[in-house]
């Protein structure tokens, strides 16, 4: 199960990685997309939604089942991956390369606040 | 404590997840079950079904009891081998299990019921055998496995893995079986394809396995037997009916005979109660995901979609809807997901058979 050092985590299984420009980048674990199974919907956010830290955002659905996003930290969403909205299985062949949404967050010390790499793989058990 | 069937190693091998369902301990997919779904479609899969129960009922008994405990008549089964689904009610008109009866004599028939439902079953049973006194036994057969072998290639490469099978199972018919030594060959399956359902003793489920594999059968999970069913508008116990549903309203209306004098459990309740819903199939006309429970609105009032899921080959959401007995084909209904609602088609299932989209 991958869990790469260079991103953060979170229990609810999003990574997040902080861009040069203060924002971040978040989409789901290797580990989550694998309990998932094959994904056929993406419902993403709405660029400039507000959301509070947790706040449920997105939602993946695989065949299996609906699973909620949220937003790792407080702040607002910038951007939403549309190309994942014809090809959801991409979450399936790279967890980490398939972004679901970047947000601009109210404080990016709130980034430095969650899981690392080996915090999140004590969390999963991995 | 789950129970595990006698190739449980098999699916660890084939890198199986495994998920508890109905008390066993049972491979959801070994990797992709939107490729397994694919592979019955369009080649072969095999579905290890041996958490199911088999039962014997034998003796001079089995025919008035069977007439008696189950829905459909077992009268109509005249011809060795020859298999009937029917729905077991209690006094209500509910649904207790949903089986498929085999006939081989009128002194002995085999059911075979739901894993979940398979306690709770035997025990009715034995409780109305205790209560009428037929002449007859009930035997569940646990030393028995099961596998399914399904689509359009399914019995060729069964025959590659049994070749001794072949000459007695080459002409037979759709929804019926013949035994060929130890083992059962039943032309039926869960899917909507063609194939064989092979019961035979545990021991020898293991080899038959990997006999199939070694013919390019790929091994398919309980995730892919879902959306295949769903897909041939074939009803799952404990979600499309129940104890507390009635089988009219369930859609198994043609499984069920209240022809003539014959009495069976539930009659006399279907009877005064009728029917108040159709169970139809709904394809989702926008982006989204169908999941049981889901809120349906029409125009002739509330429904609820009992089984969802998304359909491989229609590449759309599709479901199974208890709706009022007003909703037509062809209209557009809505469903509730999450907090929007959703159009939808009503359609009448099955949604594919033999590789074909009807809908």
């Amino acid at each position: 199960m991958s869990i790469p050092a260079t991103l953060k985590y979170t229990p609810s299984h999003e990574w997040v990685r902080l861009e040069a420009d203060g924002s971040i980048t978040v989409g789901i674990t290797d580990h989550a997309q694998a309990l998932l199974g094959d994904m056929v919907f993406i419902e993403l956010p709405t660029v400039g939604k507000s959301a509070a830290a947790e706040e449920q955002v997105a939602v993946v659905e695989s065949v299996k089942a609906a699973s909620d996003i949220y937003a790792p930290v407080a702040g607002v969403v910038t951007e939403a991956n549309q190309n994942l909205a014809d090809a959801p299985e991409r979450v399936n062949e790279d967890a980490y390369a398939a972004w679901l949404f970047k947000m601009q967050p109210a404080s990016v010390a709130d980034v430095d606040g969650l899981l690392d790499a080996a915090g999140y793989a004590s969390e999963i058990g991995a | 404590m789950t129970r595990r069937t006698v190739l449980y190693d098999a699916h660890l091998q084939a890198g199986a997840r495994m998920v508890d369902f109905g008390g066993w301990e049972m491979p959801l997919h070994y990797g992709s079950q939107i490729e397994e779904h694919h592979a019955v479609r369009r080649d072969c899969g095999m579905f290890d079904v041996s958490h199911m129960c088999a039962v014997d009922i034998i003796g001079p008994g089995a025919r008035p009891f069977l007439q008696r405990l189950l829905a459909n008549d077992v009268a109509r089964l005249a011809q060795p081998g020859k298999a009937l689904y029917s729905a077991m009610l209690n006094p209500s008109g509910g649904v207790i299990d949903d089986l498929i009866v085999y006939f081989f004599d009128s002194a002995h028939y085999r059911i075979v019921v739901n894993a979940a439902a398979a306690d709770k079953d035997l025990a009715w049973m034995a409780a109305r055998l205790a209560e009428w006194g037929m002449d007859m036994t009930i035997t569940p057969r646990r030393e028995l496995g099961m596998i399914a072998v399904q689509g359009p290639s399914a019995r060729e490469r069964a025959w590659q893995a049994l070749p001794q099978c072949r000459a007695a199972s080459a002409e037979l018919q759709p929804f019926f079986a013949v035994p060929v030594d130890d083992l059962l060959v039943a032309r039926t399956g869960y899917t909507g394809e063609d194939g064989f359902e092979i019961t035979l003793p545990t021991q020898y489920a293991p080899a038959l396995w990997q006999a199939l594999l070694e013919a390019g059968v790929r091994p398919c999970g309980l995730g892919a037997r879902d959306t295949l069913r769903l897909e041939a508008g074939m009803n799952l116990y404990g979600q499309d009916m129940d104890e507390s549903v009635s089988p009219l309203d369930a859609g198994m209306g043609w499984s069920v005979n209240l022809d003539g004098t014959r009495d069976f459990v539930g009659k006399t309740a279907l009877i005064e109660n009728g029917q108040h819903s159709r169970l139809l199939g709904l394809v989702l006309l926008e982006r989204g995901v169908l999941r049981t429970q889901q809120n349906v609105i029409t125009a002739h009032g509330a429904g609820i979609i009992t089984s969802g899921t998304f359909s491989p080959s229609l590449q759309q959401a599709i479901a199974l809807a208890r709706l009022p007995m007003a909703v037509a084909t062809g209209e557009t209904v809505e469903v509730e997901i999450r907090d929007r609602r959703h159009a939808a088609r009503v359609v009448r299932p099955p949604f594919v058979r033999h590789g074909k989209i009807l809908v």
